[in-house]
């Protein structure tokens, strides 16, 4: 008899303690974070979608090496003396830089946010920014082209390397050939050469070797 | 109204065809925004907005927008279902509910039909939403909607009894069965409803405490005869999918929900009328204008709402009951202690009366 009474002011006592406790609830503030319009402050440093700045970078291959998924699409043109990278030709923080980029492209289909890139990169071009919504109903959409350079700059740019390539060439050939005349005219010509060699070893050094490269191709 | 009716339109079947409309109209869009009441509530109680997109902050067209939305969907019915009981049984289900506002007394002058047996007609014709709930489980050809009607079933009769025990306690008082005789028993302010011992001298004051709990037993019995939480093992999403609903789709489904909000109002609308006066003003006659025609349906609605709003925060808070829980609190707890309660009632009549 005691169990039962027991059991009645049990139950009516937790139903009430539990009805006081929504109750309270009621009245509180909602957690709910209205996100399209409300948004969190994201940490400092959240890994989102990349985001590289052109002008500083130097096409130097590295943040597609460092990445596990290679994700990052990267192509590069010499310049040729005289011409000017981008705007100035130089990085923000004043190095100079040597390539075109044409290609920079990062597919977000395959990226796995690990910041990987990030970290080797000289200039501090490759960063992750707080962007985090860029879904997209094509695959195709997700590829990112970070390269400003239209299709006919880059044909430009293209033949000029090749024709710079083929002006020093042609240059080192007949360096080369002038150096063999030179040889098979005089010997003691060419010991003062060696000599000279041995004095200042790089010059010919390349010159060799890129005759080397040349005869190959 | 009837009266008035009558003598504009003669004692023929049109009046009785325009009476039950304003009726019609409440229901409907009590249960419109009953759904959005219910919604919100919980969100409110799990500290979250709820609906707010459409209609406003308080998204006060979320559920038109849902009706027009169940409307245009295709309705389905199971292979090797009993297509015609599967079609009638939300109809069913929904006018068992829709007759119980017959003898609904939302004012001195309106109510659909002053039955002298109105309180035994309300739970007699509310329990013929059984025969819709077992036909939709069963014509579902579905073990989960079967389950889902079965336990309705049982679960609805045994709370029949509870429901009439706990009722007959103010019949006893009031000594009539007529829903307007018991508004019109608790004329005189809030300490003469039912819930206070009804009108009578100090040696009232005993029956205050039976009255409390004769309240109580009829609103956790109409609660479970709703089959609302914690009494929802009918429909029980996490076990029986949703019972008799499983199977349902587009305008049907909604008519599931039309008939379950019009019969919590309509519950409602009883435990009102038995125990907190019905239309009755809570001043009394110290202010007539109070208790005018219009205003006694502000109090009765503003009663029955208040009720409703106790249904849901209670849906929000406990959990669901387990079958054989569900007929021990029947059977151990509810009906001995409504006995009890017609038995101290019953002394108070012969000694004080």
């Amino acid at each position: 008899m005691k169990a039962y009474f027991s059991h009645i002011y049990q139950a009516v006592s937790s139903i009430l303690i539990g009805m006081g406790i929504t109750g309270r609830h009621m009245f509180q503030k909602p957690v709910t974070i209205q996100y399209p319009e409300q948004r969190l402050q994201l940490p400092e440093r959240e890994r989102n979608r990349l985001f590289v700045d052109m002008e500083d970078c130097i096409g130097c291959d590295q943040c597609a090496k460092a990445c596990p998924v290679n994700c990052i699409e990267l192509k590069t043109i010499k310049a040729v003396p005289g011409d000017i990278v981008g705007k100035t030709g130089l990085t923000s923080q004043g190095k100079k830089k040597a390539l075109f980029v044409p290609t920079f492209t990062i597919d977000f289909a395959k990226c796995c946010y690990c910041q990987l890139c990030v970290f080797p990169c000289p200039t501090e071009c490759i960063f992750m920014t707080d962007v985090f919504e860029f879904s997209d109903f094509k695959r195709a959409g997700l590829k990112y082209e970070f390269s400003d350079m239209t299709a006919e700059q880059t044909a430009e740019k293209k033949m000029k390397a090749e024709e710079y390539a083929l002006e020093q060439a042609k240059k080192k050939e007949e360096a080369a050939k002038a150096a063999a005349s030179s040889k098979s005219s005089s010997a003691a010509e060419k010991k003062a050469a060696e000599a000279k060699k041995s004095e200042a070893p790089p010059p010919e050094d390349l010159t060799q070797t890129e005759d080397n490269k040349n005869k190959e191709v | 109204m009837e009266e008035f009716l009558k003598s504009i339109i003669g004692d023929n079947i049109i009046t009785y065809i325009i009476m039950p409309i304003p009726a019609l109209i409440f229901v409907s869009l009590f249960a419109l925004y009953a759904v959005l009441a219910e919604r919100k509530v919980s969100a409110w109680i799990s500290n979250r907005i709820g609906p707010n997109r459409a209609g406003g902050k308080m998204g006060l067209l979320q559920t038109i927008l849902d009706g027009i939305k169940l409307v245009q969907k295709e309705f389905v019915s199971p292979v090797r279902s009993d297509r015609f009981l599967f079609k009638a049984a939300p109809f069913i289900i929904f006018t068992a509910a829709f007759m119980g506002y017959a003898v609904i007394p939302f004012s001195s002058l309106y109510i659909g039909v002053d039955l002298n047996l109105g309180l035994f007609y309300f739970f007699s014709i509310t329990s013929l939403g059984v025969i819709g709930m077992l036909m939709a489980g069963w014509a579902s050809n579905n073990k989960y909607s079967l389950f889902g009607g079965i336990r309705s079933v049982a679960q609805i009769i045994s709370y029949e009894i509870p429901t009439a025990l706990a009722a007959l306690v103010v019949v006893m008082l009031a000594g009539t069965l007529s829903m307007q005789a018991f508004c019109v028993a608790q004329d005189g302010g809030i300490f003469n409803w039912f819930i206070f011992g009804g009108p009578g001298g100090l040696s009232k004051i005993i029956l205050i405490p039976f009255m409390i709990t004769a309240c109580v037993i009829l609103f956790l019995s109409t609660l479970a005869e709703t089959n609302r939480t914690p009494f929802d093992i009918p429909e029980a999403d996490s076990e029986l999918v949703a019972g008799v609903h499983l199977e349902y789709s587009g305008m049907q489904f909604a008519m599931f929900f039309f008939a379950e909000y019009a019969q919590m109002f309509a519950v409602a609308g009883v435990i009102a009328t038995l125990f907190l006066g019905g239309w009755q003003s809570p001043f009394g006659d110290l202010v007539p204008f109070l208790n005018s025609p219009v205003m006694q349906i502000i109090w009765f609605l503003a009663k029955g709402f208040f009720l409703v709003f106790v249904q849901i925060w209670m849906r929000w808070t406990l959990p669901r009951v387990r079958v054989d829980q569900l007929m021990t609190i029947c059977w151990k707890f509810l009906i001995p202690i409504s006995f009890v309660n017609i038995f101290v009632v019953a002394l108070y009549i012969i000694f004080f009366k």
